[in-house]
């Protein structure tokens, strides 16, 4: 029982494998533990007291009940435990099983943080697993190159300067159909609101970048786009454990942002680039806070609702369900704002699942999971069998999700336990159901 | 056997407690140094108010979700703490100890009630060490480490119990118990029991940065 039983076959693994040897393992083990750790791993290792209470937190082990190889003080277990006792004596083969399940099994979602008495936050845990993988050169193929692009070109899915600007050109000349005198305001100083997307926005979802636009718009909101790099706050290097990258992205969106002189960023429905915007990327570059006020979505619209700037014509026919995503829930306390949302916005309600607010199951998606790609695909949907179940329960047809990872993870679970819900982003209801000019 | 009872709760006393407060204060001035020069990224967080917050509400049982979704082993767990505290630190006989070497007395536990509170610690332990043998998520991750820690308290609780019902040879169960009582006091700062020492600073900081940064709850 345990990752080596299980083993996947990836080509950035394979090949970053091939290229170990027990010495270099050793040293590079030890050069993060005794350069990048102390007190907190020395703490976690020594006083987490093996007694299994995590088992029940992790979607994982709920998902594969009676194997505690998936339970979170298992996967610890596993990987860094054995990197402790033996001093980073450990063979290629070893360091494969455990990029394997660091990468693949463990959402750093940190549910587990609600179920240790000790206060241990395997999340942190697994993530210096990576950062170790990542130094080894062992990172799976699909987050890599994703990784890849982020230094090349400071965004995360190789779009380049020049196909940016057109597409905010494009969704702005789209736009105008419906509201003729639109503007994707670019570059704009002083604007009250710096408008951050990430790359998939532009690449293959462009009408969230549409209906935000739309949003802006009949909302009268002061705010702008950077034309510049920057302008995309996601961030893979964090999951996969370049934190050197993930550090100098973070100084280049924030520079962007006070270049621009805005008075806060707001970000798109995203979850991990909030994670890195407002809890790990600033603090890579020295940030205590991030240096501009950084609100996400959900904060955001609620704000404008609050105001009366949401009109509506029509709710959204409901009840729905709400998904909770890890990084603005567990990572910023947004879950009421949520549902006060979702409430004004949904006629018939919400119909809870039953781990809600912070405590709920995550989509098996986030911490990069899901862009570690097809190889990892049916390890990650077997893995949200029990946030299927709980949707299930539910009984209802549609899924408000404000991030873009938990939409990729919850489409793969719907489809394969046949749930036949739809998800929906805040800005997907927003837009249907509110005033729009007559034209 | 006078001398050797001398002996055990005279020098080897002087050397446990020794041991337990010099040790205890050596491994957390180094953490704090650790923690100063290697998580500098973590310690700036770090908050009373949500500090305490989190302690307060994980000392509260069955408020955490984890104590909600292990029923069993909540109570196990917090009969078992506080048992461990409370006996040994207010039974009769160790008061009169205090009194003897020192001219301290405060106030003390009917022996009836200290009797079952022993009691509840062995059973405790039992169950602990049956959670070990049996339940797959908690034996998949056990290690002789924490066999030896659970050794380590059971024994001054099953001996101090022997030892008044005088069940085997008195004088030399009494001798054992307090050398079984020695070595945990010993053992604190160095084995899986340092988490006596350490658990309030990774609550204190779970706290701190679910509460100060990531404003949600931690229990
Ligand atoms: S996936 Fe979430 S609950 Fe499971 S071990 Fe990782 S952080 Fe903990
Ligand atoms: S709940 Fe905490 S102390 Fe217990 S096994 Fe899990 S991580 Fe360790």
């Amino acid at each position: 029982m345990g990752i080596a039983d299980r083993l996947i076959e990836d080509v950035g693994l394979r090949r970053g494998v091939s290229r170990l040897t027990p010495e270099i393992i050793e040293k590079t083990v030890n050069a993060v533990i005794s350069g990048e750790t102390g007190a907190r791993l020395k703490a976690y290792a020594e006083t987490c007291m093996r007694c299994g209470l995590c088992a029940q937190a992790c979607h994982f082990s709920l998902s594969h009940p009676g194997d505690p190889s998936y339970t979170p003080a298992g996967k610890v277990q596993q990987t860094m435990s054995v990197l402790l006792k033996t001093g980073g004596r450990v063979d290629p083969d070893f360091i494969y099983g455990m990029a394997q399940l660091a990468y693949t099994e463990c959402n750093l979602c940190r549910r587990c943080v609600h179920y240790c008495p000790i206060g241990i936050d395997t999340g942190y845990i697994m993530s210096t697993v990576r950062r170790i993988c990542h130094k080894l050169g062992v990172t799976p193929q699909y987050i890599q190159d994703t990784a890849h692009s982020h230094s090349a070109t400071f965004n995360q899915m190789w779009v380049k300067d020049d196909e940016w600007t057109d597409t905010l050109m494009w969704q702005e000349d789209e736009a105008r159909d419906e509201f003729p005198d639109i503007r994707i305001p670019l570059d704009k100083e002083g604007a009250d609101i710096y408008y951050s997307v990430i790359a998939p926005e532009p690449k293959f979802r462009t009408q969230l970048i549409y209906q935000a636009a739309a949003i802006m718009h009949m909302a009268g909101v002061d705010w702008t786009m950077p034309s510049e790099p920057g302008w995309d706050n996601s961030d893979m290097c964090m999951f996969t454990g370049d934190f050197e990258m993930m550090g100098r992205l973070k100084r280049k969106h924030f520079e962007s942002a006070q270049k621009l002189k805005v008075k806060r960023i707001v970000m798109g429905e995203c979850g991990h680039a909030f994670r890195s915007i407002y809890d790990m990327g600033n603090r890579a570059v020295g940030w205590k806070m991030p240096p501009v006020p950084v609100i996400h979505s959900i904060e955001f619209f609620w704000e404008l609702m609050q105001q009366g700037k949401i009109k509506l014509v029509k709710k959204y026919p409901g009840p729905v369900t709400v998904h909770d995503p890890c990084n603005v829930v567990r990572g910023r306390g947004l879950h009421e704002k949520l549902r006060e949302l979702v409430n004004f916005l949904v006629e018939g309600g919400i119909v809870e699942t039953a781990s809600n607010r912070e405590h709920n199951l995550c989509c098996t998606a986030g911490g990069g999971v899901i862009n570690c790609g097809p190889p990892f695909k049916n390890v990650r949907v077997a893995g949200s069998k029990a946030k299927a179940e709980e949707l299930r329960a539910t009984g209802v047809k549609t899924i408000v999700a404000p991030c873009h990872n938990c939409h990729g993870g919850l489409e793969d679970t719907v489809h394969s336990y046949k749930l036949g819900m739809e998800i929906k982003f805040l800005g997907d209801i927003i837009y249907e159901c509110m005033e729009k000019p007559e034209v | 056997m006078n001398a050797a009872y001398q002996f055990v709760t005279g020098p080897l006393a002087w050397a446990a407690w020794g041991i337990f407060l010099l040790g205890s204060a050596y491994r957390l001035i180094s953490m704090y140094q650790l923690a100063k020069a290697k998580d500098p990224t973590a310690i700036a967080y770090m908050s009373w108010h949500f500090s305490l917050r989190s302690i307060i509400n994980w000392l509260i049982p069955f408020n955490a979700l984890g104590w909600r979704k292990s029923p069993a082993m909540t109570i196990a767990t917090f009969a078992f703490h506080a048992c461990l505290f409370l006996t040994p630190i207010f039974l009769v006989a160790h008061v009169l100890l205090w009194d003897q070497a020192f001219g301290v007395s405060y106030a003390t536990i009917p022996d009836g009630a200290a009797d079952i509170m022993t009691l509840v610690v062995i059973a405790a332990c039992l169950y602990f060490a049956g959670r070990r043998l049996v339940q797959p998520e908690v034996r998949y991750i056990t290690t002789p480490q924490d066999w030896l820690a659970l050794i380590i308290v059971l024994a001054p609780f099953l001996t101090g119990f022997l030892a008044y019902h005088q069940a085997i040879d008195y004088d030399a169960m009494i001798i054992l118990h307090v050398v079984a009582g020695e070595i945990m006091l010993a053992a604190i700062p160095f084995t899986r029991l340092s988490h006596m020492v350490f658990a309030v600073f990774t609550r204190a900081y779970m706290g701190s940065e679910f509460g100060g940064v990531r404003h949600a709850r931690d229990w």
